[in-house]
């Protein structure tokens, strides 16, 4: 299959590759840049391991080949780190324990990274309408409201909400 | 990883490039999202040489809506239209069936395009290569000669279709429009559906399931003004944050005092092909009765034909759809009072 050009801006700095036109984006990230924080963890659409942001949304990386992408803006987790630090969202995601296995989470992060650009104070129904593409087998979920909300409050400015005490929860 | 099948890939940014690129490659295949092309491409269902990706398509990215009525062209997400204030306002069940497919990342993805070309399934086909394999292949991938569904089906292949758009389009007499070689041409979404799975032959199905001819492509769906129909959508799955459905109903109806003027009722994820259910003018004209939802249940009998091509049963699918149709339609009539 010959290799072509491909111009796209890849966290931020522009990016000129090659790749056949038959190459997942997945692929070309994971085992053509060394890119692993992008996750595969079905054969197609099913699971969100592989989310990322094209143009600033949120899109699956199994399912969207090289060259659809190529003049367009992608954006993966390695992106969204800066100096060793965490992001907000990672901040999030590590504060309030929204990752065990962590097979799911930078698909989780970027999907809630694309949320909270549009969102900065999303409700519990807003986090499922955003990450309804998203499978965890591990945390029940409950924990990356958690997540997602203290991520928010980071991205607000605001103090997070301190962890409820067994007091408060018996409460 | 397995590399996909060698293909070319072409972004045309005008239809007339497109129309051009289609001309030029024969077996070419469009693409708008890839939710449904590639993964039947990941596994060897289909391996077409070129693609062409209608997202550059700058043409068909719009949605006008105006008093003769609602006009969405083939590249326009899902997203945009289960978002769209005026398609919420005057059709809802369209923006409720948006809003239902697949989760919030396929919908930034999909295109209209795409959810109405969407292949049919069954859970003989929507397998990996190896497993088609070991189970021996069926009918719908050409390379069977036996559908497991229903083994005495003398070549006719049962596979559901399950877009969510469909159903609700046709409340409102939708008609899509088609460019190709020969040109421009409108066909009435009940006619582009062709899927009815008749053994005499006379019709499409599973395999042969929409009325586009070779090269011809998608360029936009219209639909009639709502008048005062009120509507909505409803959808039962396994999963509720990404699922296909188990089946799918869209309903439209208009009240006069107590009286039931219009009613008009469609389906997804029974047949091979979207229902419009036939009929249903004949219950209108009396209040919401229970000979009105006995009568809906007998058009369901007559013309809902689910067969064992999901984890679910045939019959099962088919009391679901029935079940969901008297809901929503009660539904709709108390909210029109
Ligand atoms: C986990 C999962 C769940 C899903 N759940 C649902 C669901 O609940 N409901 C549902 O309806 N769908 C569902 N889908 C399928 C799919 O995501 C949607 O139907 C989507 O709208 C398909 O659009 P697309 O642009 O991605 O299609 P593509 O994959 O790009 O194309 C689909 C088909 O249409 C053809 N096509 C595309 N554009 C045109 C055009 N302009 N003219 C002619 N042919 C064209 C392609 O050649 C292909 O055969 C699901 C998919 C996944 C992976
Ligand atoms: S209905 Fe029969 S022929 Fe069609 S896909 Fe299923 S098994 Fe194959
Ligand atoms: S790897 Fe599972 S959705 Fe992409
Ligand atoms: S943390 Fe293991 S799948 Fe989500």
């Amino acid at each position: 299959m010959p290799k072509k050009l491909v111009s796209l801006t890849l966290n931020g700095k522009q990016h000129d590759g090659v790749a056949p036109d038959n190459m997942l984006l997945l692929d070309y990230l994971r085992e053509g840049l060394g890119l692993t924080g992008t996750k595969t963890g079905c054969d197609g659409g099913e699971c969100g391991a592989c989310t990322i942001l094209v143009d600033g949304r949120a899109q699956l990386a199994c399912l969207t080949l090289v060259a659809q992408v190529a003049g367009k803006s992608v954006e993966t987790v390695e992106g969204l780190s800066s100096n060793g630090q965490l992001s907000d969202v990672q901040a999030g995601f590590h504060e309030k324990l929204g990752s065990q296995c962590g097979a799911c989470t930078p698909g989780f992060v970027m999907a809630t990274e694309a949320l909270l650009r549009a969102n900065t104070n999303p409700t519990d129904d807003d986090i499922r309408n955003a990450l309804g593409s998203n499978i965890c087998r591990c945390t029940g979920y409950i924990k990356i409201f958690d997540a997602v909300h203290h991520a928010a409050a980071l991205r607000r400015e605001e103090d997070p909400a301190p962890y409820p005490t067994v007091a408060d929860q018996a409460a | 990883m397995d590399a996909l099948h060698s293909f070319e890939v072409i972004r045309p940014k005008t239809v007339d490039e497109a129309l051009a690129a289609r001309i030029a490659h024969r077996h070419s295949r469009m693409i708008g999202g890839g939710t449904d092309l590639l993964v039947n491409i990941r596994r060897r269902i289909e391996t077409p040489s070129v693609l062409i990706d209608t997202s550059d398509l700058t043409d068909l990215k719009t949605i006008e809506h105006g008093d003769t009525g609602l006009s969405i062209g083939a590249s326009v997400r899902l997203f945009e239209v289960a978002e769209h204030p005026n398609i919420q306002h005057f059709y809802p069940a369209i923006a409720q069936a948006a809003g239902s497919i697949a989760g919030p990342t396929h919908r930034n993805m999909g295109t209209v395009g795409g959810n109405l070309c969407l292949d049919t399934r069954c859970i003989y086909y929507n397998q990996s290569e190896w497993w088609r394999e070991a189970n021996d292949h069926c009918l719908k991938t050409e390379l069977g000669d036996m559908c497991h569904v229903a083994p005495k089906s003398k070549g006719v292949c049962f596979a559901t279709y399950s877009g969510d758009l469909a159903p609700a389009l046709m409340l409102f007499g939708a008609e899509i429009d088609l460019l190709g070689p020969d040109g421009e041409r409108t066909v009435a979404m009940r006619d582009f559906y062709i899927g009815s799975s008749r053994q005499d032959g006379s019709k499409g199905d599973g395999i042969n399931y929409m009325a586009i001819k070779p090269g011809e492509f998608v360029v936009r769906v219209r639909a009639s003004s709502p008048g005062r129909l009120i509507s909505g959508y409803d959808k039962i799955r396994i999963r509720r944050s990404i699922e296909y459905p188990v089946a799918g109903c869209a309903a439209a109806l208009t009240r006069d005092d107590d009286t039931l003027t219009d009613i008009r009722i469609a389906f997804t994820g029974t047949n091979p092909r979207p229902v419009f259910l036939e009929g249903t003018a004949d219950l209108a004209g009396s209040t919401l009765s229970d000979s009105v939802l006995e009568g809906i249940d007998n058009l369901c009998k007559d013309q809902l034909m689910s067969m064992k091509t999901t984890f679910t049963p045939g019959h099962y699918r088919r009391r679901v759809a029935t079940q969901m149709a008297k809901r929503l339609v009660g539904q709709l009539f108390n909210a029109a009072g």
